[in-house]
């Protein structure tokens, strides 16, 4: 089970996976996500669902290296099978629910930062597949960690942009979505997914222009079905659960500034953890690189 | 020998035992069971077995315990129960079977969850397995849930001869026997597994990674899958909190995830990959068995804890040996108290947590007396953990996706007691996705009672 069928190095520490999983493609539906571990000893690693193939039981992941275990996953290869992974978790896209005709009427924006291009997608293909056609803004950095450019493309009209200006737009995603909405196009709602502080900023800038916003919300979590209350923020007052009541939240109603000061909790422990996995052996914990 | 008195069973030091995370309790040897189970009036009418929410034959098995037949003694609680190492270290038996032993009017009951963990440990030494079904009837079971309530249908109906197969949503099996219990209670791989092995013995299939209302629905199982009948032992929900000022900084744990870091994933071993906060002070809100482990967890990992708890000592929910073990390990209690806000530093993490001295009024509808607010009586505890073990509320993954399954208003599933059947045709139930949060043993008690509803709803077709 859970055996890996295709890997891609996408960019620099960004990896894409093809993992036999028949239980979870069989329910899949885009917005929705999966707990993986590496190893009999690994961590419960959530990740945004990135393409299913229900048929062939077949489930897409897009990982970045960022900790001990993301590390160690980028280590496997074809052949080689994750402990265990579990889903889908967490509720669909609302978009899922909403009659195709309605869908159709609706001007919708996706805006994808970094590896969250890969959840975007997901929700890009389902649509595609309806007949409804959207726009797409994907950010990154730098021209070359933009990742699925092509797939992207033949899913969304797609409008790339580099805070660097290697590529596409120059700025970043909030600069190219106010040049769309300078230009006169109009969106009926914008669905943000990447970095938290992304997704701020965009939220911040979509209330000025009075477009409604959902976000998804990618906090920590330990078992992601609804028992441990790690992955709680505040929604509209609310204290919400991510994995269950989300992961795809109005962004209007979010608290970034809690929810991005809770995703520190461990941040030390994970770079000393990933310095570990990564130096083997020859870690001992003396240099100080781990410290903080 | 005082009869009137239990024979005291060995421990951990207090003070060794507060910076490790070994079995507290170290139960009886052959000469202290058997010196103990001569205590036993072995009385005509015992009191103790009704006192019991699985019915095991108690005077029975401890008969056999005088007269040295371990196996004997095994086969008589098999009867009844498959998870006996689990309820000798667990059950709350000074309200059940030991609260209502004849003993115990003048003197002390007889030490009966000792002596059915003695039996239960040393049947496992000895290599003695639970007897399997002599032959399979070809009927499948779906049980959802491998936590008590689960592992005890799943057992019994294997006794009978059903083709039973666990879904577990999390990568290993135990339910809370796992994530929720710690190791110094309920030691993992010398109890737990063991007795999951027994219950794999019996015939029963265990599928880890599959959360039924996600991976998979309940009409799906009966329909594609072959399931004639399922078992919904899916357990307690979601975290409570306070909706105090202050529950969003860092340092602010339910106790669900404090405990599941620590038992499930091993963050208390330095070999984990698993982080947990190591706090310096911690306080603990809630007074039952959950904020217990989670009290004794934050000591063992170094922290000075507090168990803050609105009403008084009496009212205590948790175990009396919990509530004992715990003050032993040098946990201060702060009873009648209720808190109010917390505070955060300038980075966000938590300083401290103001609270409000309580008094007892009127009795309240749980029958327990209300505790009141006294004004002005503000106070600050300086801390840098928060633990919330207030309670969880239905997960609603179950019922949300599985159509003709009645919910009452709380989100708790709707099953007679007697046989555990749901509003839906085929679809048992029973343990915390029935009752909300309760024990092991009653969790045992309706799996068991849903097994009967099972094989009757099952021979009747």
């Amino acid at each position: 089970m859970f055996k890996i069928i295709k890997k891609e190095n996408l960019a620099p520490n960004i990896f894409l996976m093809d993992v036999e999983a028949p239980r979870i493609a069989k329910y899949a539906l885009p917005g929705q996500f999966l707990i993986v571990r590496v190893d009999e000893e690994g961590e419960r690693i959530p990740l945004t669902i990135c393409d299913y193939d229900s048929e062939k039981g077949i489930v897409q992941i897009v990982f970045q290296v960022i900790g001990g275990d993301t590390y160690r996953m980028s280590h496997l290869e074809v052949g080689d099978s994750f402990a265990d992974m579990v889903g889908p978790l967490g509720k669909p896209s609302d978009l899922t629910e909403l009659p195709i005709e309605e869908l159709k009427k609706m001007k919708i924006c996706f805006i994808a930062g970094g590896v969250g291009t890969a959840p975007v997608y997901c929700q890009l293909k389902w649509l595609k597949n309806q007949g409804v056609d959207v726009d797409c803004i994907q950010g990154a950095r730098t021209k070359d960690i933009i990742i699925l450019e092509k797939e992207m493309s033949e899913v969304s009209n797609l409008h790339i942009c580099t805070d660097d200006g290697s590529y596409g737009i120059a700025g970043n995603v909030c600069v190219a979505l106010q040049k769309l909405w300078d230009e006169g196009q109009r969106f009926d709602r914008v669905i943000a997914i990447g970095p938290m502080i992304m997704m701020k900023f965009v939220c911040q800038l979509t209330k000025q222009l009075g477009v409604e916003t959902i976000v998804s919300m990618n906090p920590i979590m330990v078992d992601g079905t609804g028992m441990c209350g790690a992955c709680r923020l505040m929604v509209g007052g609310k204290v919400k659960f991510a994995c269950v009541d989300g992961p795809e939240f109005d962004g209007h109603e979010v608290d970034f500034a809690q929810a991005m000061q809770r995703m520190k909790l461990y941040a030390t422990e994970e770079g000393r953890l990933y310095l570990k996995a990564k130096e083997g052996d020859t870690h001992h914990g003396g240099c100080g690189n781990c410290a903080n | 020998m005082d009869m009137m008195k239990k024979v005291p069973v060995r421990e951990q030091d207090p003070l060794v035992r507060a910076g490790n995370f070994e079995e507290v309790c170290l139960g009886y040897n052959k000469e202290e069971a058997e010196k103990e189970a001569l205590r036993c009036l072995n009385c005509k009418n015992p009191k103790c077995v009704q006192g019991c929410p699985v019915n095991i034959d108690i005077p029975g098995f401890i008969t056999k315990v005088k007269e040295s037949d371990v196996k004997g003694a095994y086969d008589v609680i098999s009867l009844s129960s498959s998870l006996p190492a689990i309820c000798g270290r667990v059950c709350p038996q000074e309200t059940q079977c030991e609260g209502k032993c004849v003993r115990g009017i003048k003197g002390e009951p007889v030490s009966i969850g000792k002596l059915e963990r003695y039996v239960a440990d040393t049947a496992r030494e000895m290599g003695i397995k639970p007897q399997q079904a002599e032959k399979k009837n070809g009927h499948k079971v779906a049980v959802i849930g491998s936590g008590p309530a689960g592992l005890t249908c799943a057992g019994d109906l294997a006794k009978l001869g059903y083709d039973v197969t666990i879904f577990e949503a999390l990568h290993k099996a135990g339910g809370v026997l796992v994530y929720g219990i710690p190791e110094f209670r309920l030691p993992k791989d010398a109890v737990v597994e063991k007795e999951i092995e027994n219950v794999k013995h019996l015939g029963v299939k265990i599928e880890t990674d599959c959360v039924v209302g996600k991976s998979a629905t309940i009409d799906d199982l009966m329909k594609n899958e072959g399931f004639e009948a399922v078992f919904i032992g899916s357990g307690a929900g979601l975290p409570k909190f306070m909706g105090i000022p202050g529950e969003q900084a860092m340092g602010v744990f339910s106790a669900n995830e404090y405990l599941t870091r620590s038992n499930l994933m091993k963050a208390f071993s330095d070999s984990s990959r698993t982080p947990i906060m190591k706090a310096k002070k911690a306080v603990i809100v809630g007074g039952g068995n959950v904020a217990m482990d989670a009290a004794r967890t934050a000591l063992r990992l170094g922290a000075e804890t507090h168990i803050v708890y609105r009403r008084s000592e009496e009212e205590l929910p948790a175990r009396r040996e919990e509530v004992h073990h715990a003050k032993e390990e040098g946990i201060i209690f702060n009873l009648l108290t209720n808190p109010v806000e917390i505070h955060a530093d300038e980075n966000g993490w938590v300083k401290g947590i103001t609270c409000l001295r309580m008094e007892l009024g009127e009795p309240d509808a749980s029958g327990r007396r209300r505790p009141v607010e006294i004004p002005g009586s503000e106070f600050y505890i300086e801390c840098d953990a928060v633990i919330m073990s207030l309670g969880t509320s239905p997960n609603p993954l179950i019922s949300s996706t599985t159509k003709g399954l009645e919910a009452n208003r709380r989100g708790c599933i709707v099953a007679d007691e007697e046989k555990g059947q749901t509003s839906k045709e085929g679809v048992f139930a029973g343990g915390d996705a029935v009752t909300g949060a309760a024990t092991v043993i009653l969790a045992m008690g309706a799996g068991k009672a849903a097994a009967r509803g099972i094989d009757e709803y099952l021979s009747a077709k």
